[in-house]
This record gives C-alpha cells, sequence and structure tokens, in this order.
C-alpha cells in the first residue's frame, strides 16, 4: 500500500508540477486586413460555420474553454495550432499570392471532403465544429466558386 | 515529506527552465536566404532547374510503381533541390514568379514528403502545375511531354521525359490512361 501511496502523490506532485509550464496562448487583438473573411464575400452562415469549425487551429485567435487551459491539454493543443497555423492562417489569407491561394483552396477541399478536418479529437469536443453532409456540400461548392474566381 | 519537498522543487526549477526554454520558439525561421557564390555562368544555372527536374521525375517514377515510401523519400529529396534554386540570373519579373512557384512546389514536395500515397498523389498534381510553370520560365535541354488524364481529379496533367504515357496518379491500376497533351522543347 506504502508504494501506491508514493506513486499517487508523485503523480499528484507532477500534475501540480506541469501546471507551471507555460504555454503560449494564440490570441491576438483585432483582425488583420488579410482576414479571409474581410477580403472574400463569405455568405453569412458559411463564416459562421468557418469560425466554429477552422479558426480555432488557423486564425490567431483561439478560444480557451477552461479545459483547454489545464495541462497536459493545453500543450497538446498549442501543439495542434502551431501546426494548423503553419499549414493554413485564415487571418493572413490575403498575403499569399493567387497560385498559393489556388493551392490551399485545393487542400481545403481535399481536407473537408475527406473528413480529414476538422480533427475527431477536435470535434469529439467541440460537437458544433461537425460537418453535416449538407454543410459539407455548401462549403466545397462555395470554395470551389472561389477558387475558379482567382 | 524531504522526498515530497525535493520534487516540488525541481518541478520549479523545471518550471522556471522551460519558461526561458519558450523564447527561443517564436522566431520565424521559415526565410532563410541562401546567400551561396554567385553563378554569373547560366549553364551553371540551368543546372539547378535541370536538378529540380530530375528529382521531379524520380518522384513520378515511383509513383507510377506505387511505391509511397520511395515517393516520400524523392519528395523531400526534390524539396531540397527546390531550395537551392538560384534564380539571381533572371528578370525581376521572372524572379517573383519564380519565387512563388518554388515556394509552392516546396511545399507539396514536403507534403509529399510525409503522406500516404492517395495525399501524395493530391499534392504531385498542384506540384506538376508548379513544374510546368517553371520549365516555362527555365527552359531544358530536353524534350518533356505533358501528358494528360482526363479521370483523374477532373483531369490532371504530368510531365514526362518519355512520349510513352505511364500515369503518376493511378500506377498499376491504370497505368496507360492519358495522352501527350504537348510536347515541350
Amino acid at each position: 500500500m506504502k508504494v501506491v501511496k508514493i506513486i499517487a502523490i508523485v503523480l499528484l506532485v507532477v500534475f501540480v508540477g506541469i501546471q507551471f509550464i507555460p504555454t503560449t496562448r494564440n490570441q491576438s487583438e483585432g483582425v488583420p486586413k488579410t482576414d479571409f473573411m474581410l477580403v472574400n464575400d463569405v455568405p453569412s452562415d458559411i463564416k459562421n460555420k468557418l469560425q466554429v469549425s477552422c479558426y480555432d487551429c488557423h486564425s490567431n485567435n483561439t478560444k480557451y474553454p477552461w479545459y483547454n487551459k489545464v495541462q497536459p491539454v493545453a500543450w497538446l493543443l498549442e501543439d495542434h495550432i502551431k501546426e494548423g497555423k503553419a499549414e493554413l492562417n485564415f487571418n493572413e489569407w490575403d498575403s499569399l499570392s493567387s497560385r498559393r491561394k489556388a493551392s490551399k483552396l485545393r487542400s481545403i477541399i481535399k481536407q473537408i471532403e475527406s473528413g480529414e478536418m476538422p480533427l475527431d479529437s477536435y470535434t469529439l469536443i467541440h460537437k458544433d465544429a461537425k460537418f453535416s453532409e449538407e454543410e459539407t456540400q455548401q462549403l466545397v461548392k462555395y470554395i470551389e466558386n472561389l477558387k475558379d474566381s482567382l | 515529506m524531504k522526498n515530497l519537498k525535493m520534487s516540488i522543487a525541481t518541478m520549479l526549477l523545471l518550471a522556471v527552465s522551460f519558461t526561458y526554454a519558450q523564447d527561443g520558439h517564436n522566431h520565424d525561421h521559415g526565410k532563410m536566404e541562401k546567400n551561396g557564390k554567385k553563378m554569373g555562368h547560366s549553364k551553371m544555372m540551368n543546372m539547378k532547374s535541370e536538378a529540380i527536374l530530375s528529382d521531379y521525375f524520380s518522384l513520378k517514377d515511383v509513383l507510377v510503381a506505387d511505391d509511397s515510401k520511395k515517393a516520400a523519400e524523392a519528395g523531400s529529396k526534390l524539396a531540397a533541390s527546390l531550395k537551392a534554386f538560384d534564380k539571381s540570373n533572371y528578370t525581376a519579373g521572372e524572379q517573383k514568379e519564380l519565387t512563388d512557384i518554388i515556394e509552392d512546389a516546396t511545399e507539396h514536395a514536403e507534403h509529399i514528403a510525409k503522406s500516404e500515397i492517395g495525399h501524395q498523389r493530391e499534392h504531385f498534381k498542384t506540384l506538376s502545375k508548379d513544374i510546368t510553370d517553371m520549365v516555362a520560365i527555365t527552359g531544358t535541354k530536353n524534350t518533356l511531354y505533358e501528358q494528360f488524364c482526363p479521370m483523374y481529379d477532373k483531369g490532371s496533367s504530368w510531365l514526362s521525359t518519355k512520349e510513352e504515357v505511364r500515369n503518376p496518379y493511378y500506377g498499376s491500376k491504370m497505368l496507360k490512361c492519358g495522352k501527350v497533351q504537348k510536347t515541350i522543347q
């Protein structure tokens, strides 16, 4: 029993300890002029969907529920956001060339059609981030049109 | 109790050192300008774009052979030769275009280096467009064939050094699907 107690104490200490390790919060003031929503005429329902389903990891602003401030969840999230923003940052959309935009749009379509995005680990908690069949079609159609208009 | 204190102290130390370590993370390593030797000879310069083409064709060949692992290797090799490309001998307008092409192509090559075959082929499609646009500016010493498969993703092209069609999008499934669309000389 003594061993179990020691292990429990050590785990508790580690858990408390890691809470002191800081993470970088992905938050910033205002929306840059290069934002996807500002440079494109996005219908309001699609706007809303993108905001809810994509912007947490693909923009400079993440909405943080309480559990995302607890380690080790915060680390996991920080990593995802870093990776997500490297692939695509909607806030910086207009700084891309037409070629790059077309590439990104193509990838967005593929990711959504194949169901790879939004990530399962994300929609598990954020139920409203899920795409219904209809929403998928609507969004893909919009992105296709945008790509063709470049 | 002594152990507990020690653990807490260790944790705090760790926490402090992490705080400092994190400072280094925010730097942008995105653009590392290569300041290699200036190469005055257009022949040398062409070799750089020929190196890109040669890596692109190796990649195409392993996709034809349905070999995802080798495609990943070819992808990272291509990414490296794209980064080594020297555009100093082109006009300002061409340089701008080439920078854009290379940046896009590099991203696709890097994705090919870390994906499974389906994704590799998706990226190969856009990569092929980039490489074709690059050749339009740089030219090449070989005769190339732009080939086209109407079935893959609403129609997709690629480049080949051989006239006979070997489809990189379907591999063994539809090896000969496609036709020569254009000859580039």
